[in-house]
């Protein structure tokens, strides 16, 4: 097992417990950081790629391909961030409606 | 020849940062000729490709598949002919009906951010039609979703938040699904430029496991049958025009790239089954969707509903065109061109009907199907427009969802795949149902409500201008349909 495979294995744990945690939580914080690993993986993932040859250079366009991801997943995740923030606001409420307990959705 | 193509994009972009740094009446200003110079440079990619076919452009000169190339084929075109026609339609509306909805402002100005978040969704789906590269498809879909959003909570309130939070997190999970598939096309075969990855590619598990991953985002984004929950709170809660954009546009644009994918990029690799499934999903969505509009009390939402019936249509499309490669090209060619038109009378059909609604929704303070008896006489040229725009919905001659319906209809009979011809059939019954529910209760008069209700004129007439497009688009069949035979993956296919 090389650094490939540590890589590439990490990449597929991470996903897996991010999607779990996505799923899982009703938090919107809890969720959005979960988004955010998930993306981290396949960022991971991706490195792990650029060194598929086992070469002494990796491959370059993986890298401007997490780079740019980076940026998206920044972007949307300060999107996320701020509508969190309205919806805290304005309903007092830290997760979606249909996520929460029963009698908690109704008070 | 290679300027216009990218013009449509940087035009728009430059326009949105300009209008939101512009002050006071310089911000519309300089919106407005923004606007309406895209629309300059998408006709002039469209006559483009109709003289000389399709023109690819290399970013800074740098061909694939180091550089990213831009790429506008018949498909593309027309997509940016839809997008122009319908955001300048929605421009001029909401200039309308941010003036009525904020009573004594100008307008536009007042909704200041509306501008450039519209210019920058105009910019992002130019873009996202013009793409010929997996990661830049992602990159430009993200663009389009987060414009889209931005938009959508303009309306404020606690039902806008949560409408807009639940579709972000759908939307945000559905991108890295896709990212995941691109990092394994990439990891496997190397390349992201859409004509390599044709010719690269090979049927795999791994190839499929991608397309897999990358049409599940897709389908999450295009809001199709099981992934659609989040579609109707977000377009119902959105302001009128935004409304029509995100139903009429935005979810095109994962429509579209399904479309590109399926029947282009990956045709060669795709099994019988494979299509028969998502054609299945599409079904569905048709039967669901239909069902929940013809329950719906509430005006949008039962538009809204009627997006993800009509989204379900378009997924059918897929084992039609694809066929599994047993079928004859003719046919799966007939169902190709059948999907593209049908794109293009659902958004003209659909931004139509969306304006009706915001309109009926501003001036009756409610769009309770209760509360709009009697419309016709109070409200008449919005409920003669909310007729056509339905009757071009449902696929009555001439409209070009009939055109669509025909070509799909025939390629399924030509194809023996006669089960889509009963779910094509027992769709468009079921959307004449939910678009007649809604006439009966307009068309009907009621004593008493006879007095004609004072509705800014701009709104009625975008709104009847798109719905008469969506009607008359038919008779210009054979114009459309060279423009989607320019270049169209399936005409050369083997």
């Amino acid at each position: 097992m090389d650094l490939f495979d540590l890589y590439g294995v990490t990449a597929v744990v991470l996903l897996s417990l991010s999607l779990y945690a996505f799923f899982y939580a009703a938090n919107l914080l809890r969720r959005v950081i979960a988004l955010n690993m998930m993306g981290s993986s396949i960022f991971l993932l991706l490195v792990a790629i650029a060194y598929r040859n086992r070469a002494a250079e990796p491959d370059p366009v993986p890298h401007a391909m997490v780079l740019t991801g980076i940026v998206v997943a920044v972007s949307a995740t300060a999107l996320a961030l701020v509508l969190a923030r309205r919806l805290v606001q304005e309903t007092g409420l830290e997760a979606l409606p249909e996520d929460l307990p029963e009698e908690e959705g109704e008070a | 020849m290679s300027a216009p193509v990218e013009w449509s994009v940087l035009l728009p972009l430059a326009g949105a940062a300009l209008s939101y740094l512009a002050p006071g009446r310089w911000a519309v200003v300089t919106a407005v000729a923004a606007a309406t110079a895209t629309t300059g440079a998408a006709v002039l990619v469209a006559i483009g490709v109709w003289s000389d076919g399709p023109a690819s452009v290399a970013l800074g000169g740098w061909q694939p598949p180091l550089g990213i190339a831009l790429y506008a084929d018949g498909l593309s075109a027309l997509m940016l002919l839809m997008t122009a026609v319908i955001m300048l339609a929605i421009g001029i509306y909401a200039a309308g009906y941010f003036r009525h909805a904020q009573e004594g402002t100008s307008g536009w100005r007042e909704s200041d951010a509306f501008l450039p978040l519209w210019l920058l969704l105009f910019a992002a789906l130019n873009a996202l039609f013009l793409s010929r590269d997996l990661f830049n498809l992602y990159v430009v879909l993200e663009l389009v979703t987060l414009a889209g959003i931005a938009l959508l909570v303009l309306a404020g309130g606690s039902a806008a938040l949560t409408a807009g939070m639940r579709y972000l997190l759908a939307a945000f999970l559905a991108s890295l699904l896709y990212l995941l598939g691109v990092a394994l096309v990439y990891g496997e075969y190397h390349v992201l430029d859409l004509h390599l990855v044709r010719q690269t590619l090979d049927p795999s598990r791994l190839t499929w496991l991608a397309l897999a991953l990358m049409t599940a985002g897709l389908m999450i984004k295009a809001a199709l049958f099981p992934f659609h929950a989040w579609l109707p709170p977000a377009h119902a809660s959105a302001p009128a025009p935004v409304s029509a954009m995100l139903s009429a546009l935005v979810v095109k644009g994962a429509v579209y790239m399904v479309l590109r994918l399926w029947t282009d990029v990956f045709a060669g690799d795709i099994s019988m089954l494979a299509g028969q499934l998502v054609g299945f999903l599409g079904a569905a969505g048709i039967v669901w969707g239909s069902l929940q509009a013809l329950r719906e009390e509430r005006l949008k939402l039962i538009v809204a509903h009627s997006t993800v019936a009509q989204v379900g249509f378009l997924f059918v499309v897929v084992p039609l065109a694809t066929g599994g490669g047993m079928a004859d090209a003719a046919w799966r060619n007939d169902a190709w061109s059948g999907g593209v038109y049908h794109i293009l009378s659902h958004a003209l059909a659909k931004a139509a009907l969306f304006m009706c609604a915001g309109t009926i929704l501003l001036c009756l303070a409610s769009d309770r199907l209760d509360d709009i008896r009697g419309l016709a006489t109070r409200m008449p040229l919005t409920a003669f427009a909310f007729g056509i725009g339905g009757i071009a919905l449902i696929g009555l001659p001439p409209s070009g969802t009939f055109v669509a319906k025909w070509l799909l209809l025939g390629s399924a009979m030509g194809q023996q795949q006669w089960w889509w011809v009963v779910v094509i059939a027992a769709g468009t019954l079921l959307s004449g149902a939910y678009v007649f529910r809604v006439l009966r209760l307009a068309f009907t008069p009621v004593p008493g409500l006879d007095t004609r209700l004072r509705v800014p004129a701009l709104m009625e007439v975008c709104a009847l201008a798109l719905a008469l497009a969506a009607l008359f688009l038919g008779l210009r069949g054979v114009e459309v349909l060279r423009l989607i035979e320019a270049g169209a993956p399936l005409g050369v296919a083997p």
